[in-house]
């Protein structure tokens, strides 16, 4: 009897060595899998490097390796639209995104924390808005842009730009707020805050890595944006990359200047590695740890 | 310093009642601990009177003026989290002169006061680091430093030693004592624990269901309960209760469960429906001992200094009898008898309010002459 309880039921297996085999080869697999999706991915950026060191006949012959002609770098960085786009580029998404973090802020906090019954609706609507394409707002916001006169102005599409990076802004830090413990607001409202001085003091330090993925977010957006660009600006003296890049002519009309704008892209997208770069460890941080009995 | 009233004090969470109407006055000066079952809505007082959750109806005052809508930031008063809800960001020295800073104060009075307060609870040491480089004490000391600093009319506590481990639980109890005895403000205290609401305490309030059911001193609580709730919530193990039989009662003879009648005692008293007798007014005694609640020895627990014993009374009842020395040495299963002195019988009526046993036993000896 003693015997029958303690027997388990044996189950089938095989012999160590087999479930070592086993393991190696899901390793394997793993990173075979992991390889494949990375060539996929980045073939794309390897193939506009490789396309904007060449120039000329080079461009028609298939070579994965680099030729090392810094030719087409050299035009673009004395093509004055460029340069100028470049500008216009970071003026327009670094506006916008600070625009949208401080509105984002300030709505996320009202959103988040203060007990509004309205919130939850507020919330969804925000969400609604972010549904819609944008073509579906496009002759709606040209008419607005038409109004408040900024027609063929690169504040134009900081306005526009709001629309699009607004509602995730304020979703990303309003779920931050939620959930930052209450009690340190309570605590700095008992040592004599005002709400503001809560938020500025308080909230603020603690949102650093919602704060830095959201303005990221929301900088690549309005760094990449093209059908507004295209919409609102007329002159070339405005414009921004992404529309600079998509107008850039050779030397002849009959020229597609294919390496320029394999360079102009590699250009474009830099300043964005860099900013990801910077971030990516405060968005990683936890900096609430600590605060709570840990 | 100041007194702290409430008036006619109500909150509600949508429909649900948490604090019904409740009255009490706490003198300056005074160390007030708040005790009761878990989501009996201390907390929620301790909030009400802090101003961070508002009143549904009622007033609340402090140092006798109205503050019922007065916001927690212009209140003065302390609250020490049971979280701690130190300032991640902040180190030590910060998070205690933040709210001097936001009082904007000079530069020289702040660092004076700072000094003061690290010293008073020995973290001058620890002035420079992150609230997540410090131990759950240490933790616990800032917070206070951080209430302290402020010099506020009153303290508020909630639950601030349920994070801490056994050792510096008692450390920690016995340093506010301590502290409550050098700045003398009113404190007020939340927590579940019975021995910090029974050492700390000049006078305990005990909350069932958002209502006090008994405001008072430790002593007169534990010996005067006003009703079944306080007399089981206070003691541990806690009191033991048995329902007597009134259909088998008469006038002067009640009989309750496990066949034991007390007329001596009972008569005279005004309709009781129960009896209670703390687990150390009981003492284990042979089962033929005349007047002895008879039952069985179950188990024992020998805790060293003091032994409890389990004995069964009935189906569903039974007892526990504390006493200290050498435990006696019952079997399982042995009947005993349990043995009391009639002034430790508590009574209580058919509503759980305790009926008044000194007179009972005065009318008893008197009738039974
Ligand atoms: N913001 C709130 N919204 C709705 N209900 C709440 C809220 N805060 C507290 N309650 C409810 O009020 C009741 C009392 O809560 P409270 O926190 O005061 O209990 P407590 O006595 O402090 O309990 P504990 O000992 O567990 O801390 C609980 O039932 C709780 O669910
Ligand atoms: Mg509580």
């Amino acid at each position: 009897m003693k015997m029958a309880m303690t027997t388990t039921v044996p189950a089938k297996r095989y012999s160590n060595s087999t479930y070592r085999t086993i393991k190696r080869m899901k390793a394997l697999g793993l990173y075979a899998g992991v390889a494949a999706v990375l060539v996929y991915m980045l073939f794309p950026y390897y193939w506009a490097i490789v396309s904007s060191t060449k120039s000329g006949q080079a461009l028609y012959q298939f070579s994965l390796v680099p030729s090392l002609d810094f030719s087409n770098y050299w035009q673009l960085f004395h093509n004055p639209v460029f340069m100028g786009a470049l500008v216009n580029s970071g003026l327009v998404a670094f506006a916008s995104t600070m625009i949208s973090l401080v509105i984002g802020i300030l709505a996320a906090y009202a959103l988040g924390r203060l007990q509004l019954s309205p919130g939850r609706i507020i919330l969804i609507a925000v969400l609604m808005i972010s549904i819609f394409p944008q073509v579906v707002v496009l002759s709606g916001m040209f008419e607005v842009i038409g109004w408040l006169g900024l027609y063929n102005r690169p504040s134009a599409l900081i306005v526009s730009y709001l629309i699009l990076t607004l509602p995730f802004t304020t979703w990303i830090l309003t779920s931050f707020i939620r959930d930052l413990p209450t009690e340190l607001e309570e605590a700095a409202l008992i040592d004599g805050c005002s709400r503001l001085r809560v938020l500025t003091h308080v909230l603020l330090p603690l949102m650093g890595p919602a704060i830095a993925s959201a303005g990221l977010l929301s900088f690549i957006l309005a760094w990449n944006e093209f059908l507004f660009a295209l919409t609102f600006i007329l002159t070339d003296e405005n414009r921004t990359v992404p529309v600079a890049i998509g107008l850039l002519t050779g030397s002849s009309r009959y020229e597609y200047p294919f390496g320029q704008i394999m360079a102009a892209s590699v250009t474009v997208t830099l300043p964005l590695l860099v900013l990801v770069l910077i971030f990516q460890r405060k968005i990683v941080a936890g900096l609430t740890s600590g605060a709570v009995k840990g | 310093m100041a007194s702290v009233t409430l008036k006619n004090v109500s909150k509600a969470f949508g429909a649900y009642d948490v604090i019904r109407s409740i009255n009490l006055e706490i003198e300056d000066g005074e160390f007030m601990v708040f005790v009761g079952p878990s989501g009996c809505g201390k907390s929620t007082l301790l909030r009400l009177i802090a101003g961070l959750v508002p009143v549904s109806e009622g007033d609340v005052f402090i140092g006798g003026e109205q503050v019922t809508d007065v916001p927690a930031s212009k209140r003065g008063l302390a609250f020490v989290f049971q979280s701690y809800a130190l300032y991640p960001h902040m180190n030590v020295s910060r998070n205690i002169s933040f709210a001097l800073e936001t009082a904007r104060l000079g530069k020289d009075e702040i660092r004076r006061r700072v000094t003061k307060v690290a010293e008073m609870l020995k973290i001058s040491h620890l002035l420079d680091r992150r609230p997540r480089q410090l131990s759950g004490g240490q933790r616990q000391r800032v917070a206070i430093g951080r209430a302290l600093v402020g010099e506020p009319e009153v303290f508020l506590f909630d639950e601030p030693l349920s994070n801490l481990d056994a050792d510096l639980r008692m450390e920690m109890r016995f340093e506010i004592v301590k502290l409550h005895g050098d700045v003398k403000t009113t404190m007020i205290y939340v927590t579940h624990d019975q021995t910090e609401a029974m050492t700390l305490a000049d006078r305990i309030v005990i909350l069932n269901q958002g209502r006090i059911e008994q405001v008072g001193r430790p002593r007169e609580l534990y010996d005067r309960p006003a009703n079944r709730f306080v007399a089981g919530f206070l003691g541990s193990p806690r009191m033991n209760f048995a329902p007597l039989d009134r259909a088998a009662s008469s006038a002067g003879v009640l009989r309750g469960v496990g066949g034991f009648y007390h007329a001596a005692e009972l008569a005279g008293a005004e309709n009781p429906t129960e009896i209670g007798l703390r687990p150390e007014a009981l003492k284990l005694v042979s089962a033929e001992t005349k007047g002895a609640i008879c039952g069985t020895f179950e188990r024992m627990e020998d805790l060293g200094y003091e032994y409890v014993c389990y004995v069964r009374l009935s189906e569903t009842l039974v007892w526990t009898v504390r006493s200290t020395g050498r435990p006696p040495a019952f079997t399982e299963g042995q009947p005993v008898g349990l043995g009391w002195q009639p002034e430790s019988l508590y009574l209580f009526g058919e509503d759980g309010r305790r009926i008044d046993h000194d007179s009972a036993v005065q009318l008893a000896s008197g009738a039974s002459l």
